[in-house]
């Protein structure tokens, strides 16, 4: 059996992601029945599309199937065997996966038999399962492991029992095996051991899986439910035992919040008493199998709060509770429920979508958000399929009694035993009120006095502040940039440009230890949240206190502080203080270290070994919270790292399982950005009191700093406000919606720290290239306190100045810098080789001045060649790309100067997420095109038709952005001017939204899936998908190649010219030589780097930039400042405040006018890094530059880091080399598989050649599945080359489909074509839509109300830009998101309807979900509110509600409700024309406040009647 | 940062003068400053780029001009004063004599008009003096150290303050009667008050700097007494040698070296005695000033203010463009056309000219022979060549030599320690230290004739420099 690879170089298993398709299927009446397993098969193979393969394309990710025991079968089976079984429900079978060495396996059957034994269970007698291995790909056969069903006799027991039995027997033998050591322990495997279910799974892709188990064709195989899973990972590592089911769930999504989940759940493991489970649970632990998956942990952890008492349902609701904030409507106990299972357990956060068993009942449940598509189906005989798409079994439209969706948060459930579907509501209502939690948590729950209120005035000592601010770091700079605007707006400060100081480790200057750490971000695997539109599923509140046993329940369980947020004001503090109760007291730690500075660590050292025996002897003194404190810096004591304390803290009552005594709080002068409370709370804070941050607002309010304006309560109410949303923003960034989750969840990666440093005291943290340890964070600290206690200038300024994100002499270095700058500028203004010459030695001795990574690097000698010999330039520059930035973010003169000089050198430019004016298309009298060979398509869809998508060389998925990966972004309305609402299909004047996440990338298969729908609108065309680097990143590409993308972008974390926080440019993501080295290495061991091509961006400058990616593994680069600076930036870094002098960042006409940007200063200036290039590979030997990529080889660290804290890195990772021994690539060499060969398309296009020909009428019929995915979007691309973008005359090629249709039916739709659907569909209907008409009725045979059926899926219209869609059924989540322009009528939306809409007009002639119209910001849509409750559904942030009164509107309303009924024939259309006078008072028009402005400002222009005002201008200036 | 976008609210203002007619009649200053009010406004035109270049390529002591900009946009006088003062020993000279190389490098410069910075940085340290914000810092700790600043220009007195400052004990020797060397010297009084210059003697008095004035070392004093006295020496006597125009006729008396006709002025001014015979005067003559830079300008306006009939400025380069040059991009100092405020009130400017003799009887010259001139590139780069049959003829009663410095004085200390010279002949330093150890140097004796702001920094560099030295010589024994 192959073992996966072992960690090596960057690649570290711990990363790897799956996502999937899942399906259930239910006999309700719990019937055996072998038909239940076909319709399980059909699921399987339905789903295909949504698993991946591996590099042979036959081995599958895993698929496997969960259903009851089969005892027919086995009885007969083991008959022959010579075993008698007893009766059913009378013993145990057990799947295991073992060795298919006989001696290992048979140690390993007698662990088993005396583990059953120690419990007084007896082994029967084992069967090995017949397979047929034959039917594998070979990368699934080498990993086949040995397996075997083992019979289990019950004693006697039976039922719930016996399960219990069974399953301490089986973590008991878990336990033996482990303990027996040794590497081989991990092909033992128990797949399932229960009495009611058993589960066959392996790495199959969905055909293999009833090919390979025999059992399951058996027709004496019978069941009355299943559940099926389809896998689809990152990486094709073999691993037979992380394919699903679990022996509970089948889960599709990820566990964002793993690592903290695992450290709670070690956590309780000392308090766990349960009489259900006997008084020994040491069989147990650790209860979460450290080396499974996050579905695996999640199975753990589930399993065992079912087995100790708690029913299925009631577990999932403490696992994964729904949002129950303010905005929700729910009942007072189930509120009370939800409440006091928070203090209990803290949510598994993250995309869900889950079906579970327990061999009775059976069900499926999504998470909080939605994020992951279900959806159900239920026969007139009484059968339920639930899966991830509609149409994965097919039935007659009359055999359907119901059909529906998962909605966020809520259960569906089948209770086989009672033959009956138990609704949401029921099951929750009757679990909320199985004990009294409300009660419980009103007399219990500590909520104290005072804490909260308007914070008082605090007095402060100007001398000491001033101490404290040198002692822990502050500069004036930080004042100025970070605390003032928090403190003023109650916002996070923006900036702009990227970051181009040094890493911490390679700063000169003493750093924060905050500053070695970066946040991790969600990419592809799963989406971040929008924590402003979306905010309601967040929460920051949080219980600290003492925690007890959580397999049980009592009041005492949430005698706990409440928190609403986890910032304490000092008077807070001092409340808490003064609590005096014999239940919950509080203590105080010094966190402080002796100032010594012979050896400063060893002092530091001590420090903390005394602080964490202080806390250690608090807690064991009873104390419910223990506060650490730094107040008592003095002269002679230096406060310790608050960081490092408090995760030395917690990690240390981990380990001497004390955690869950006490709660900590940090009382901290050091923590003071978000990123800073973020990192406490990542490693161990429960709450943190920043009173230095206070200190310095007030003093900083004294003199004047934040204007006259300020209450000085305010001050402190707008900073906790601005730091309370940026850590929602950092959680939201990682999908992450809860606090509670978040804590202790370390989702961080440490770059530039020592190794054993972080084992020690942030275990768990990911650090791969070392760096510095205690001692040089002690030195930092001790520096710093020298500053404060050793100086008592205390004249202007008092701290330090700064010059982190503004270049000053005196302060940080910084890549970008006056020499730089100019010399870059000389050199391509003057075309003078020589100053360029000087920039690039400025440039990279800078590097070696230790500003970077590659700055480190040193090329390995080879025999040189005669630069004549090497590539000529003009080959090496069409491997340069410019930065997505876009017109828009800057000014169209800009955009268009990049664009020129790029197809000039035949590169590529990126239109950015802006769209593009298609008269660019067409090419200049002298040659130039202003066409961007690159077009980028990002969350907001700007811009994206079928017109844009079909004239790109290149299309670019943006996951994330470098400089803040995993956020959205806002074009405010006076940016909007004419030209660029135009391009975007907006309108002028109002705000732009981009959302966090791409709507329809929600999973690693949905990435798949855009790919999918992307190659369709433009045949051909390549596919890139743009990350930043990360720790992970390379096993997201891996997936992200396995979707089938040409080319995957590595973008560093230091890059980046557009607007953001600043907490989220300095410290999200990491370098791109880390990152670009990761993938490099993982595509390789998965032997899937010859299907792509590698780029890679983020500050690069020169030539040995270039070559030093190369090596490592890039084929492209992209330029994003530089190129922007020999376009005559100078970085004032003013980019979000329009005020660009140089008219680039800009729309102000005036500025624009100052653009003296040329296309030759880009051309020139990327043929000079060529020539650099060439250059270098002459003197490293190299002729072809294709011959340099990866080959990591010919790099090595530089002879000697002498540096103080550089010295400790360790590059070697880096530097790995994966075994290619085999031949395998490691760069591109393939194009990957095309995947539209069979697309229906096709065929549509030969049938309908006289419409698209000749514009002559052709009407079609067709059957359509599940599996016809994106249908239309090819007959566009055809379309639109052929007749441009308005498509052909309205009505002349209509094609009529009937059945179940794929996902992305009628992307991209063009006008003139017509698709109507006469059955369902499942998500992303209509996205892009680009002036077609889409129609779905529901089935006339069908006997179910339409306008209560769910009939298309999620995510409908995405970035629509025009068209019409009529829905004859309920749409699902989203219901035309950012929508900018198509008519759409619906009988029925979920949650978050109509957001981020920007255009067009919607219908809804029924109910709707809640947070409708999040971040609306144009376009009209109209909502019958019968129960007129939709001002409580509806997100009143941006829009107005308003009854229908107006004439026009009655008329709009009117029409579009009557086409509805001509081309649906709605019965619900008919009903409310037929009562039009008593129902349009019902309707609510929704308009958003701002596109109402700018419609009233374009009428009134009307009216004026003159064109003296451009829009644009009165735009500007208005 | 004072406005996002002040610079297009607000268009620069330029530093008014005394009309013409009336500052021709004295030798006070010129200058008109800007009301507080207009000062907000010109603060409030700083973008506080992501990168100030008038910091990183302009300012040479490196102020943190966007930070007192913004203070003085908030009112925060005190605190921009404080700021300031924090990287420039002098900001009252640089505010007056500088030619604000920091505001060609503003980045409103590159297509608009430059932040006002260096009247703003007048204003910070006038208003500072007035309030009495500006207090001797003496040192808290001494060293015992004895140093010694041979020289009390820009850069001795720099070096003298930064080393008293740090605790040691630092005399100025300085050959004239009063401190100041070319501040008070060489500059004119309608340029720099010499009240200002003393009321920061007061200032570095206080801080327990001590001045021997009226000794020349190597004359009065020997090195010998130099070494036993004193830890460590500072040379900072400047580039005292002039550029000497060899051409037939140059030894009539009335061809002079501008800075002793500077000089001879400026004690006039000062009412301090002069040597030798009554001074140059220019009244009532044909004045001709040979050299086109700052010096020569000075000149211009002294020989103006002296009362002279006509006065000819003659620059053997060409007239520099109206336009930046594409040699010299921003931010770099370009050679382009400037007007000094001395040339503003009445003179004749000559380019590309140069003078082939003298022509006079006895001892007096009264014609000056020229011609005019072209540049070629040659072996050597640049040469310059006579333009055949443009010979002229100017009558004059005045020849005043300003044509530069080539370097240090080399006669008297220099030779005396036995210094080695760099290739041009000024002092060699590695970071600021002679091939004598103990023997520091900064300034124009080190770098040759430049800035005053140049200077300055030198100086601060060389104290430090030597501080560094001295504590690590304390050290050692």
């Amino acid at each position: 059996m192959i073992v996966n690879p072992k960690n090596q170089g960057l690649y570290d298993r711990q990363f790897e992601h799956d996502a999937c398709g899942i399906g259930a299927v239910v006999d309700i009446a719990g019937r055996p029945n072998h038909a239940i397993l076909e319709y399980g098969q059909q699921v399987l193979k339905n789903l295909r599309h949504r698993g991946a393969a591996g590099a042979d394309n036959v081995t599958g990710d895993g698929a496997g199937i969960l259903l009851q025991i089969p005892h027919e079968l086995f009885a007969a089976e083991c008959q022959t065997n010579g075993i008698v079984l007893p009766a059913p429900g009378r013993y145990g079978v057990g799947m295991v996966f073992t060795s298919k060495d006989a001696l290992l396996r048979a140690k390993w059957d007698a662990l088993l038999a005396q583990a059953m034994g120690h419990y007084g269970l007896d082994v029967i007698g084992w069967r090995e399962v017949p397979t047929q291995p034959d039917c594998l790909g070979p990368i699934a056969l080498a990993a086949e492991p040995a397996i075997r069903q083992v019979f289990i006799d019950g004693n006697g027991l039976a039922d719930v029992d016996l399960e219990r039995r069974l399953y301490r027997a089986r973590k008991r033998t878990e336990r033996l095996v482990r303990e027996d050591g040794g590497t081989e322990a991990e092909e033992f495997y128990v797949v399932s051991m229960s009495c009611r279910t058993i589960c066959y799974k392996g790495m199959f892709m969905d055909w293999q899986l009833f090919a390979y188990y025999p059992d399951l064709a058996d027709k004496r195989t019978t069941t009355s439910l299943c559940i099926i899973h389809q896998r689809y990972s990152t990486n094709t590592f073999p691993n037979w035992r992380l394919a699903q089911p679990f022996r509970c769930i089948a889960h599709n999504g990820e566990i964002n919040t793993l690592s903290g989940n695992r450290n709670s759940m070690r956590g309780r493991e000392p308090k766990m008493v349960s009489p259900t489970l006997g008084d020994d649970l040491t069989d147990l632990f650790p209860v979460v199998d450290p080396t499974g998956s996050d579905s695996a942990a999640f199975d753990n952890a589930l399993e065992l709060l079912v087995q100790s008492g708690r029913s299925m349902p009631h577990a999932l609701m403490m696992m994964i509770p729904e949002a129950f904030g303010a905005k929700y409507h729910i009942s007072t106990d189930k509120r009370a429920f939800y409440e006091y299972h928070a203090a209990v357990m803290e949510p598994w956060d993250g995309p869900a979508a889950m079906v579970f068993t327990d061999g009775r009942i059976i069900g499926g449940t999504l998470d909080r958000n939605g994020l992951r598509p279900c959806r159900y189906l239920v026969t007139k005989d009484g059968l339920a399929i639930i899966g991830s798409e509609a149409g994965v079994v097919e039935f007659p439209p009359e055999q359907i009694s119901a059909k529906g969706r998962l909605r966020p948060g809520h259960l569906f459930l089948i209770d086989t035993t009672e033959g009956r579907i138990i609704s949401d509501n029921e099951i929750k209502s009757r679990i909320a009120r199985q004990s009294p939690y409300r009660r419980w948590l009103e007399e219990n729950r500590i909520e104290l006095r005072g804490l909260f209120d308007a914070p008082d005035l605090v007095e402060t000592d100007p001398v000491e502040t001033i101490k404290r601010m040198r002692a822990f770091g502050y500069t004036a700079e930080e004042k100025r940039m970070i605390l003032a605007p928090m403190a003023v707006n109650g916002q996070e400060p923006v900036g702009s440009m990227g970051n181009d100081t040094p890493l911490a480790v390679l700063s000169d200057r003493p750093k924060l230890l905050f500053s070695y750490f970066r946040q991790l971000f969600a990419q592809v695997t799963n989406p971040a949240i929008d924590p402003l539109r979306e905010g309601l599923v967040m929460s920051l509140t949080l219980f600290t206190g003492k925690k007890q046993n959580v397999l049980d329940e009592s009041p005492v369980h949430c005698r706990q502080l409440k928190l609403p947020h986890p910032i304490l004001t000092s008077a807070d503090m001092a409340r808490l203080r003064a609590v005096s109760r014999a239940d919950f007291k509080v203590a105080t730690v010094p966190m402080l270290f002796d100032v010594n500075r012979r050896s400063p660590g060893k002092a530091l050292r001590k420090g903390l070994d005394a602080l964490v025996k202080a806390a250690q002897a608090a807690v064991v003194d009873g104390a419910s919270l223990v506060i650490l404190s730094d107040r008592g810096v003095s002269q002679t004591q230096a406060a310790i790292p608050s960081l490092l304390a408090v995760s030395a803290v917690h990690h240390h009552l981990l380990r001497e399982a004390l955690r869950n005594e006490c709660g900590l709080i940090v009382e901290s002068a050091e923590p003071r950005e978000v990123m800073h409370f973020c990192l406490l709370a990542g490693y161990g804070a429960n709450a943190v009191n920043p009173y230095l941050a206070f200190d310095a607002l007030a003093e900083m309010n004294q003199c004047g700093d934040l204007g006259e304006a300020i209450e000085p309560v305010a001050v402190s109410d707008h900073y906790i406000a601005a730091i309370k949303k940026g850590i929602l923003k950092t959680m939201s960034k990682m999908g992450i919606s809860t606090l509670r989750s978040y804590l202790y969840a370390q989702l961080f990666e440490a770059i530039g720290l020592k190794k054993s440093f972080v084992d020690e005291y942030f275990t768990g943290t990911t650090s791969r290239i070392g760096g510095i340890g205690l001692d040089e964070v002690a030195r930092e600290a001790l520096s710093r306190h020298a500053y404060a206690y050793d100086n008592d200038d205390y004249s202007y300024p008092e701290i330090d100045m700064g010059g982190d994100y503004a270049f000053r002499y005196q302060g940080e270095r910084h890549l970008w810098n006056p020499t730089t700058v100019a010399k870059l500028q000389e050199a391509v203004r003057n075309d003078d080789a020589e100053a360029y010459a000087e920039f690039a030695e400025a440039v990279n001795a800078q590097s070696e001045r230790l500003c970077t990574l590659r700055g480190l690097f040193d090329f390995q000698a080879g025999k040189p060649v005669p630069i004549e010999k090497v590539e000529p330039a003009s080959e090496i520059v069409k491997r340069f790309c410019t930065g997505a930035m876009s017109h828009g973010s800057i000014s169209k003169e800009a955009h268009e100067c990049m664009a020129v000089a790029m197809n000039r050198l035949g590169g590529m430019s990126n239109t950015g997420e802006g769209g593009e004016d298609p008269a660019r298309y067409v090419v200049e009298s002298n040659g130039d095109s202003k066409n961007s060979a690159i077009k980028q398509v990002a969350s907001a869809r700007f811009g994206v038709t079928i017109n844009y998508l079909a004239h790109a060389r290149e299309l670019q998925i943006k996951v994330a952005q470098g400089a803040k990966p995993g956020e959205g972004g806002q074009l405010p309305g006076h940016k909007v001017t004419g030209e660029i609402a135009t391009l975007r299909f907006s309108t002028p004047g109002v705000t732009l939204i981009s959302p966090p996440p791409h709507h329809d990338i929600y999973s690693i298969e949905d990435l798949a899936q855009l790919i999918y729908d992307l190659k369709c609108a433009c045949p051909g065309c390549k596919v890139s998908v743009k990350l930043v680097a990360e720790v992970g990143v390379g096993t997201i590409a891996a997936g992200v190649v396995k979707g089938n993308a040409d080319e995957v972008l590595v973008s560093g974390h230091d890059g980046g010219t557009g607007a953001s926080p600043l907490s989220s440019i300095m410290h999200a993501g990491c370098p791109w030589e880390l990152g670009l080295a990761e993938t490099q290495q993982t595509l390789v061991l998965n032997n899937l780097r010859g299907r792509t091509r590698l780029q890679t961006d983020g500050q690069m400058r020169t030539g040995r930039d270039i070559v030093v990616g190369a090596l490592l593994g890039a084929e492209q680069f992209g330029f994003g400042t530089a190129a922007l600076v020999t376009l005559g930036c100078t970085l004032l870094r003013k980019c979000h405040e329009g005020g660009c002098i140089y008219g680039i960042a800009t729309q102000d006409p005036e500025l624009r006018k100052r653009f003296a940007g040329k296309p030759e200063h880009l051309t020139r200036y990327l043929t000079f890094v060529a020539e650099e290039v060439r250059q270098i590979m002459a003197e490293l030997g190299f002729e072809k530059f294709e011959d340099m990529v990866g080959r990591v080889d010919r790099l090595k660290t530089a002879k000697a880091i002498g540096h103080w804290k550089a010295k400790g890195l360790d590059l070697s990772a880096i530097f790995h080399q994966v075994d290619t021994s085999d031949g395998r690539p490691v760069r591109f060499c393939e194009r990957q598989q095309d995947k539209h060969q069979d697309h229906m398309d096709w065929k549509i296009i030969e049938l309908a050649r006289d419409a698209i020909e000749n514009k002559k009428p052709v009407t079609l019929e067709l059957p359509i599945r599940n599996t016809d995915r994106t249908i239309g979007a090819i007959l566009s691309n055809r379309i639109v080359l052929a007749h441009g973008p308005e498509g052909l005359p309205d009505d002349t090629l209509n094609v009529v489909f009937r059945g179940s249709a794929g996902q992305s039916f009628g992307a991209f739709l063009i006008g003139g074509a017509t698709l109507t659907l006469i059955g369902e569909s499942n998500d992303y209907l209509g996205k892009g839509l680009s002036g077609g008409r889409i129609v779905v009725k529901t089935p006339p045979e069908a006997t179910y109300l339409p306008h209560e059926n769910i009939i298309v899926g999620n995510t409908l219209l995405y970035g629509a830009t025009g068209g019409e869609a009529f829905i004859n059924g309920m749409a699902g989540e989203r219901f035309a998101v950012r929508n900018s322009g198509t008519v759409a009528v619906v009988e029925g939306v979920g949650d978050h309807g109509c957001e981020y809409m920007t255009g067009g007009c919607v219908v809804v002639l029924g109910g709707t979900g809640c947070n409708f119209a999040a971040g609306m910001s144009g376009g009209i849509a109209y909502v019958l509110d019968e129960r007129q409750l939709f001002d409580t559904l509806c997100n009143l942030d941006m829009v107005d509600l308003e009854t229908v009164w107006r004439e026009e509107d009655k008329s709009v309303l009117r029409q579009l409700i009557e086409r509805h009924r001509t081309f649906t024939n709605s019965v619900r259309a008919k009903y409310v024309l037929d009562h039009w006078s008593g129902m349009i008072g019902r309707f609510v028009k929704v308009v958003p406040i701002d596109y109402r402005k700018a419609l009233e400002r374009m009428k009134a222009e009307e009216r004026r009647g003159t064109e003296t005002t451009p829009a644009t201008e009165e735009v500007f200036h208005g | 940062m004072g406005e996002p976008r002040g610079f297009l609210r607000y268009a620069r203002s330029e530093v008014g003068h005394r009309p013409v007619v009336e500052r021709v009649t004295d030798f006070h200053e010129i200058d008109l400053p800007l009301t507080p009010e207009a000062m907000r406004n010109q603060a409030a035109r700083c973008m506080n780029c992501g990168i100030p270049f008038c910091q990183g390529a302009g300012c040479p002591v490196v102020n943190c001009i966007p930070d007192f900009n913004d203070l003085v946009y908030r009112g925060r006088w005190k605190d921009a004063c404080s700021l300031l003062h924090r990287t420039n020993n002098f900001p009252e000279i640089t505010g007056r004599v500088c030619p604000a190389p920091c505001e060609n490098a503003c980045t409103l410069n590159v297509n608009d008009n430059p932040v006002m910075i260096k009247h703003i940085e007048y204003q910070i340290v006038e208003r500072g003096f007035e309030e009495g914000w500006i207090v001797p810092q003496p040192p808290r700790v001494r060293t015992g150290k004895r140093v010694a600043v041979i020289g009390s220009g820009p850069a001795g007195l720099a070096a003298a303050q930064n080393l008293a400052r740090t605790g040691h004990d630092v005399m100025v020797i300085e050959k004239d009667e009063r401190p100041g060397g070319l501040l008070r010297y060489g500059i004119p009084d309608f340029k720099l008050d010499k009240g200002v210059i003393d009321r920061r003697l007061d200032q570095m008095r206080a801080e327990g700097v001590q001045f021997q004035c009226g000794v020349t070392v190597g004359e009065d004093i020997s090195v010998r007494y130099l070494r036993k006295r004193f830890d460590g020496v500072c040379l900072a006597m400047g580039a005292g040698q002039p550029r000497d125009l060899n051409v037939p006729g140059r030894g009539f008396d009335n061809i002079v070296y501008a800075m002793e006709y500077l000089t001879a002025q400026n004690k006039l001014c000062a009412g301090e005695p002069l040597e030798g015979a009554a001074p140059i005067s220019a009244k009532d003559k044909v004045v001709v000033v040979i050299g086109g830079g700052d010096t020569g300008s000075d000149c211009v306006g002294t020989a103006r203010r002296q009362g002279a009939r006509k006065i000819y400025q003659l620059e053997i380069l060409p007239k520099p463009p109206e336009q930046r040059p594409s040699d010299t991009p921003w931010p770099n100092w370009p050679r382009i056309m400037r007007t000094s405020s001395s040339q503003e009130e009445g003179c004749e400017r000559l380019w590309s000219v140069m003078t082939k003799r003298f022509i006079g009887t006895d001892i007096l010259v009264s014609q000056l022979l020229g011609c005019q001139v072209e540049w070629i590139t040659g072996p050597q780069g640049w040469e310059v060549k006579e333009v055949s049959g443009t010979e002229f003829r100017l009558p004059v009663d005045l020849v005043l030599l300003a044509m530069g410095f080539v370097h240090v004085t080399h006669a008297g200390l220099v030779q005396n320690l036995g210094l080695r010279l760099d290739e041009r002949g000024n002092v060699l330093v590695n970071h600021h230290q002679t091939s004598e150890p103990w023997v520091f140097a900064a300034g124009d004796a080190v770098r040759g004739a430049s800035l005053v702001v140049h200077a300055i920094r030198s100086g601060q560099d060389a104290a430090a420099a030597m501080d560094r030295w001295l504590r690590q010589e304390h050290r050692g024994q």
